[in-house]
């Protein structure tokens, strides 16, 4: 388990050093940079910008500057100035006097506002933007799972079709759909709740609800399609032989092997979701990540571009080996293997 | 299998007794038979073909041209629509819209008519739900055919790049390329492939970046199943015997491998459909889909998100749209799978 744990760990890294050069490679491949916008600037302004950002240098340069900011930590003592506890997104103060501070993880500055880095954007914007998926996740879970058991054990059934008419129907509303709609609906005509922002309670409740309700449309028909699988197998036939009641067949047995092929899914989507969504984000003026992911590409802010980039794929690939092991944890015939 | 229309067969007796013919149905036949008896599946594909027809004979059916602006009418609107949507009361009656009824669903905010520009928005996603998974297909099964037939170690070097390509975050990767393919597209000098290409993007309306960007982020899982399949089919006795019988490569490929492996790859496609349909709408969205004037119902939503307490007509009409389309490739798509997939059978 710990070789397979320290492989995966390997496996991680390689994979993130991979996407980190694609995108480098393809934000690098965007005709124009990050100061050739509408406005034309002097062409030695050009030039000084581009010095001060080190946007002069030699790309492979430039590629292994921002992997070295980011992977090595570094220590500063003395006087310093607090450019650095805005660059570095971890700084610790070591009890090694002469204001000995342990950083690690610089992100590199933002070209979009003067002053502010990368790392600063994760620490005010990031925290929205998980407050958000968190909750939608929660709802997507509570109202998906129980949803397909039902279905599943009451296959064919009105109340099953029911169910897996408004999960058809749920998937095939994509946000994009369901945020007007949303907005409309309960914002507009019946005035429960407000439109658009952020801070109060009654302004989560939308966003959360047109984030969630795909993915748990999504986990009811996973959680029923795995259960009906699970249900016709032999040992729930050797289950009910031996006069087990059908609650146990369904909690103790079903259930558990039932559920495996959904945690798969449930893993990526809580990375996708804690790391902003720009639809919503942008439908209900929320200061959340989602808005990076475009903008940052759209006006070539290179390190806000790697920054998010790694972001997104860092939690991916967390998700995705938390989601390998707990189904070695889960399904004692692949732990054999 | 009772959904036969035939005679059954007496059980345990039919072997001894042949004078009871059962009349044989194709694998394939009796599952386009299943699909036929699908009513939800037929729904979705009438409502297709329904789309389809909208598309090919849009300059015919619309009222207007899609770009036909009239700054007088900006924002006008039907007196249906306005019954329907409560708050929007017209200037007659102390509101703030202008009537037309001129335009069967209102007007935008430049004055194009919404019907129109629906209609031929029909042409974007459609173009995007047939031609995308085409692109995906092709890729899917070139990569899945050459690693899963050489094995060794181009198959173990492929399929860490589709390890990696999944980590990539899709929404991200399309974006980036769709930039790389977009901005400035313009700057590229005449004469470099970018620049061909860009001028035959833009003849099109900007849809060929639009199938690539989506087409090259979702071949992997195509190539996954390609591979396994290959694999596993590689192993049967009859293509040992077409190899020891000295058939080409391509031959056994074409011949042996493929027909065993279209099949799934159809249902995954057109499962993954309603997605592409959706990564339009989102590019078109963000502002990085089609050309504009052309219209696409993403960008629709787009611009009539922001107005939506004042003329819910314009973002709503268009969503609706979207809707509906995708609702009926996904129950299609579904209909498909349950058809053909054959651990579903004899279930019912």
């Amino acid at each position: 388990m710990a070789r397979f744990i320290l492989r995966r760990i390997l496996w991680m890294l390689l994979v993130l050093f991979a996407i980190s050069f694609i995108t480098f490679g393809l934000m690098r491949a965007i005709p124009g940079g990050p100061f050739t916008g509408e406005k034309r600037l002097p062409a030695e302004t050009l030039a000084a910008l581009n010095a001060k950002y080190h946007l002069d240098q030699p790309l492979y340069i430039q590629y292994l500057t921002f992997i070295r900011d980011i992977v090595i930590p570094r220590v500063t003592t003395g006087e310093q100035s607090n450019y650095l506890d805005h660059e570095y997104l971890i700084n610790i103060s070591l009890p090694l006097g002469d204001r000995a501070t342990l950083r690690w993880m610089n992100f590199g500055p933002t070209y979009s506002t003067i002053g502010r880095t990368v790392s600063d954007i994760f620490r005010e914007n990031l925290p929205i933007s998980m407050q958000l998926g968190f909750l939608a996740f929660f709802l997507s879970v509570v109202s998906g799972i129980p949803l397909g058991i039902i279905s599943a054990l009451r296959r064919n059934t009105l109340v099953d079709y029911a169910a897996m008419g408004v999960a058809v129907l749920g998937v095939s509303v994509p946000v994009i759909i369901l945020a007007p709609v949303l907005q409309y609906l309960f914002g507009v005509q019946l005035k429960w709740l407000p439109i658009s922002g952020w801070g109060k309670l009654q302004q989560v409740i939308l966003p959360a609800f047109a984030l969630g309700v795909a993915n748990s449309a999504l986990v009811a028909r996973l959680t029923r399609a795995s259960l009906l699988q699970v249900l016709s197998q032999d040992y729930i036939r050797t289950a009910r032989a031996k006069g087990l009641p059908e609650r146990r067949v369904v909690v103790g047995h079903a259930l558990k092997n039932g559920l495996i092929p959904i945690v798969t899914v449930l893993g990526p989507t809580l990375a996708y979701l804690l790391c902003g969504t720009f639809i919503v984000e942008t439908i209900f003026g929320i200061p959340g990540m989602g808005k990076f992911f475009v903008t940052s590409v759209t006006g070539r802010d290179y390190q806000v571009i790697m920054g998010t980039v790694l972001l997104l794929a860092t939690f991916l690939v967390i998700a995705n080996a938390v989601v390998d092991i707990v189904y070695i944890m889960l399904d004692p015939r692949i732990r054999q293997e | 299998m009772t959904t036969s229309g035939e005679p059954e067969p007496l059980k345990g007796v039919a072997q001894t007794q042949p004078s009871i013919r059962v009349k044989g149905r194709s694998l394939t036949a009796d599952a386009f038979y299943r699909l036929s008896r699908n009513r939800a599946a037929i729904i979705g594909a009438i409502i297709i073909i329904l789309n389809i027809l909208a598309a090919l004979l849009a300059p015919l059916i619309v009222p207007k041209a899609f770009d036909d602006a009239s700054f007088k009418d900006s924002n006008g609107t039907p007196t249906w629509v306005t019954k329907l949507f409560p708050n929007m009361k017209p200037i007659e009656e102390g509101g703030y819209v202008k009537v037309r009824n001129n335009y069967l669903l209102g007007a935008d905010g430049l004055g194009r008519d919404l019907l129109s520009r629906i209609v031929y928005g029909a042409r974007v996603s459609l173009a995007v739900g047939i031609v995308t998974p085409v692109i995906s297909l092709t890729v899917g099964l070139l990569v899945g055919l050459i690693a899963g037939y050489n094995g060794g170690w181009i198959d173990n070097l492929l399929m860490r790049f589709v390890d990696i390509m999944f980590a990539f975050p899709t929404y991200l990767l399309i974006i980036l390329l769709m930039a790389v393919f977009r901005l400035g597209s313009s700057a590229h000098e005449p004469g470099s492939p970018i620049y061909a290409l860009s001028q035959l993007d833009a003849a099109v309306g900007g849809l060929l970046f639009i199938f690539i960007g989506i087409g090259i982020t979702s071949w992997m899982s195509d190539s996954r199943l390609v591979r396994g399949q290959v694999l596993s089919v590689r192993q049967n006795d009859y293509v040992l015997a077409a190899y020891a019988l000295g058939a080409p490569t391509s031959r056994i490929i074409l011949r042996h491998i493929l027909p065993n492996i279209f099949g799934p790859l159809i249902i995954a496609e057109t499962l993954a459909i309603p997605a592409y349909i959706g990564y339009e709408a989102f590019l078109s969205f963000i502002g990085l889909g089609v050309n504009p004037p052309t219209p696409s119902w993403g960008g629709m939503i787009a611009e009539g998100a922001p107005r939506i307490q004042s003329f819910p007509n314009q973002a709503l009409f268009p969503a609706l749209a979207l809707f509906v389309l995708m609702f009926a490739f996904n129950f299609l798509g579904d209909g498909l799978r349950d058809a053909f997939d054959p651990t579903l059978r004899g279930r019912e």
